[in-house]
């Protein structure tokens, strides 16, 4: 049994207290009214550049823009982390889920490890639903879309192309189907889990069949509501845009994330002399896994970006206009982080299967893909006005304190490797 | 030795000893052809003939031979084209992908998958070099150094980037077969009576002794090209793909098209695979090792990717709605209720509805059904193609050029064709090559041989 030490759950905690502690920080310096901005040093001097930002007219019109920006930062901060831990979590399920369908047989010894990471994903989930329902009530504007006013002809701010998505873009649904992706996420992370712990007390196969129909079942369901959730969450924030790769290459990233972090917690566990089972032909696999899918990963970013770059349609083009200038740092980033360095770090077989290397590329990619997700959130929410700040570095501390805390108190509460799984010993013998 | 848990089910039946798969796997060889052989390629060699024959005359009289017109300049041709790369793909994907994810059962398709990939993509390089028009410059399409001025290949053209993709896929997957070959071949040199076929194997063996250093340099080969030929599967139909959303044509234009072009090649890869086994196990009786459990994971394979292009589909579609654009969105609307609806729910019946029956483990057990689904699938496969290339071009921009594309006997003749040369290859070499992998399978044969788990199962009884 793994034991959540007492020095490791106040680690946990003082990351926590001080995440929110900057978060509150973060939210209570945010301007509240325009003429508040004159006052924020930070508002480092306007770029006077217009053309990204869409159809506003006048000075005053131009003004409450930049002030929209800026009262958005904390809560896109808090969006952005929200969104990248539950990737850790959902992926982590994804993965589990594909273990029973294809009758996987190596990995069972890193089965509780991945139902501990998926438990935790309801908890930022109830944050982003939250940071919806905020947006709502015009509390941000992280999501153009729910101006008032944008989708009503007549009214200042009209905007024809946003009204005709209304279908498909009104508080409403969009709530309710956040609400139908996460419960179906979560119903199937305690389903598995609790037939994970009947198993340990089973004789025969059933349970291990009931296992596969369920990660049948969810696989399906995940297929559609992961692609819906990035359309949703992080693709309608900048409204006019489309890009029907869009799904598929937020699920690239987070697989990715996840499997790193995995990677990482298996890791971490060996190193305090537990998972004695697994061995450095595991970590060998974890290793390609998160190999394969940084360059998965690489390849769809460069699919989506090839295929707009060379077509230059304005409607398109535009998205990695604003990537490409002020995010340009951050752009380049993530892909070196992404794909570079997982590339020449973990190619060779000899450091996958070494275990400080592997936790190395791990951190690495998981650093990439929280720049990658602030590049994929930040540019239509803060524009020109994002930075490294109280809420930026709150919001992922809290979140990292959070997450080690849900994950390390799921894992003390059950045997850190499963009983009477059917293919358990090819798991046990597995060498490669 | 490798550990493989009670619950796995066995990939070799019956009670075989190595000898028996030796026996077994030359047999097609070292015997007469049975009478459905010869049925079998002498219809594919008419098929083919009369192949030669339009190819012949669309480079006597030229391209005004087939149904092409001003505004749709591309059709049959290059629907064919795709079709074929696309098939090509699940050779490479058995012998690699499931190489480097451990999937054990490959070994008894992968030989005869690769060959069919082989065989696919030259059909497909026939396509480009004869819409050329002129085939004597064929060469062109090589950035070769020449004397006729400052003609010159266009890097910024993914059609120049389809040439390097395709001969590279080309060259690695005949190595990589090649390489697996060697092993089998030296077992039918020992094994041929004959002193000219003594010879001939002799010669494709490259002198194989089966020594541990042969087998060692043998595995090391293999794992190296499995790495190469990896991104090869990926990089292949992406730029394929990539043909048409470089463009500005709506319905060509959109980002998902690389992975989703990778996995309707998956997918139309494996319904031929599933087709070209199921009467090959028939043939040469080969049922003891490409199994019922065989063909089920070959559904279930063709009922993800299946999936998968469906989902692409319907993200296609919404996304078309969602981005507001006009074109865009008539271009969609078109497609499924314009004067080509048919084509396009074809498309949607064949490729995604068909592949969910296989949810129903009786239905995708059963080989007569799963035979029918293959071919429904090839079908709906060039029928995707079909229906992106001309639905896309029959009504662009300008109304005024609308237009409509029907095929000439030529299109379909040279079509046709090509489908009698693929299978001429595939006949000739089911009677010339080993088609299973028998060095590669003998190795699993102690741990997932029928007879050997029984065995076991009998051994743990007695303690």
């Amino acid at each position: 049994m793994f034991e959540f030490t007492s020095k490791e759950k106040l680690f946990s905690m003082v990351l926590m207290a001080v995440g929110i502690i900057a978060l509150v920080i973060g939210f209570t310096s945010a301007p509240s009214s325009v003429e508040d901005i004159a006052h924020h040093a930070d508002g480092h001097a306007y770029v006077g550049d217009m053309q990204f930002t869409e159809g506003l007219g006048g000075g005053d019109g131009h003004a409450e823009h930049m002030l929209h920006q800026m009262q958005n930062r904390p809560w896109a901060a808090l969006f952005h982390n929200a969104f990248f831990f539950l990737a850790i979590g959902l992926g982590a399920l994804f993965f589990l889920a594909i273990q029973y369908v294809a009758n996987v047989g190596w990995s069972v010894v890193l089965n509780r490890i991945m139902e501990a990471m998926g438990l935790w994903l309801v908890f930022p989930a109830i944050v982003i639903i939250l940071v919806m329902i905020a947006g709502g009530m015009h509390m941000h504007h992280l999501w153009h879309w729910m101006e008032p006013g944008i989708m009503d002809k007549g009214s200042d701010n009209y905007d024809a192309i946003i009204a005709g998505k209304q279908a498909y873009l009104n508080f409403g649904f969009f709530v309710f189907r956040s609400l139908v992706y996460v419960a179906g996420w979560v119903w199937a992370i305690k389903l598995i889990r609790k037939n994970s712990l009947l198993e340990d007390n089973a004789a025969d196969l059933s349970i291990y069949k009931k296992q596969i129909r369920i990660g049948a079942i969810f696989t399906v369901f995940f297929a559609v509501t992961s692609s819906m959730a990035a359309w949703d969450w992080i693709m309608s924030i900048d409204t006019h845009w489309f890009s029907t790769l869009f799904g598929w290459y937020t699920f690239a990233g987070i697989f990715v994330s996840a499997l790193a972090s995995m990677a990482l917690i298996t890791v971490y566990l060996k190193s305090k002399g537990y998972l004695e089972e697994v061995n450095e032909n595991h970590l060998h696999d974890l290793g390609k896994f998160t190999f394969a899918f940084s360059i998965f990963w690489t390849y769809l970013w460069f699919s989506q970006y090839m295929l707009i770059w060379y077509s230059n349609i304005p409607e398109e083009v535009t998205y990695y206009m604003q990537r490409f200038d002020e995010y340009k740092a951050a752009t380049i980033t993530a892909i070196v982080l992404n794909f570079l360095v997982p590339f020449l770090l973990i190619l060779p077989r000899e450091s996958k299967r070494n275990m400080g290397l592997v936790a190395m590329a791990a951190i690495i990619v998981l650093v990439g893909h929280w720049i990658d997700s602030f590049v994929m959130i930040m540019p239509g929410t803060v524009g020109p006005h994002f930075g490294l700040g109280w809420a930026e570095v709150g919001g992922f501390f809290f979140f990292l304190g959070f997450a080690i805390y849900v994950i390390f108190t799921n894992l003390s509460k059950a045997p850190l490797i499963q009983k009477n799984h059917p293919v358990l010993q090819e798991s046990k013998y597995f060498h490669q | 030795m490798h550990y493989e848990s009670p619950v796995r089910e066995p990939l070799i039946l019956g009670d075989k000893s190595y000898h028996d798969i030796t026996v077994d796997v030359a047999k097609p060889i070292e015997t007469t052809a049975p009478k459905s052989w010869w049925i079998a390629i002498s219809i594919s060699l008419v098929m083919f003939l009369w192949g030669v024959g339009c190819i012949l005359y669309t480079i006597g009289v030229g391209i005004g031979t087939w149904g092409l017109n001003k505004t749709v300049g591309w059709a049959w041709d290059i629907t064919n084209f795709v079709w074929w790369v696309g098939i090509g793909h699940a050779g490479t994907l058995i012998s690699a992908v499931l190489l480097l994810f451990r999937q054990k059962w490959r070994m008894s398709i992968n030989r005869s998958a690769e060959a069919m990939t082989i065989f696919a993509v030259i059909q497909a390089a026939l396509f480009p070099g004869i819409h050329m028009g002129r085939i004597w410059l064929a060469y062109f399409v090589f950035p070769i150094p020449n004397t006729f001025g400052s003609l010159w290949v266009n890097f910024n053209s993914p059609l120049l980037w389809d040439v390097f993709a395709i001969s590279t896929y080309f060259s690695v997957s005949v190595v990589f077969w090649y390489v697996g070959l060697i092993p089998d071949f030296a077992m039918l040199r020992d094994r041929a009576v004959k002193p000219v076929v003594k010879h001939i194997y002799s010669i494709l063996s490259f002198g194989w002794g089966g020594k541990a250093k042969h087998w060692q340099r043998f595995e090391e080969v293999s794992l190296i090209l499995a790495g190469l030929a990896t991104p090869l599967v990926l990089s292949v139909h992406t730029i394929v793909s990539m043909d048409f959303a470089t463009s500005v044509i709506p319905g060509w234009h959109t980002t998902i098209f690389p992975p989703y072009f990778v996995a309707g090649a998956i997918f139309s890869g494996f319904a031929m695979v599933q087709t070209l086994l199921i009467i090959m196990r028939k043939m040469f009786k080969m049922e003891d090792y490409i199994t019922i459990q065989h063909i089920e994971m070959m559904n279930i394979i063709i009922m993800i990717t299946g999936s998968i292009v469906g989902i692409a589909y319907i993200t296609e579609l919404f996304i078309a709605w969602y981005s507001g654009v006009e074109y865009e969105q008539y271009a969609f609307l078109n497609r499924a209720t314009g004067p080509y609806w048919w084509a396009y729910w074809s498309m949607m019946t064949c490729n995604v509805f068909s592949p969910q029956f296989m949810w129903f483990k009786k239905l995708r057990t059963n080989l007569v059904f799963t035979f029918i689904i293959s071919i429904v699938v090839n079908i709906g496969m060039w029928f995707e193609r079909f229906v992106i290339i001309v639905t896309s071009l029959h009504r662009d921009y300008l109304p005024s050029s609308w237009s409509m594309f029907s095929p000439t006997f030529v299109d379909i003749g040279i079509f046709i064709g090509t489908i009698g040369f693929f299978f001429v290859l595939f006949l000739l070499y089911a009677r010339s090559f080993p088609v299973i992998a028998q060095a590669e399978l003998k190795t699993i044969l102690k741990s997932s041989g029928e007879n050997y788990k029984k065995l076991r199962e009998k051994g743990h009884g007695h303690h």
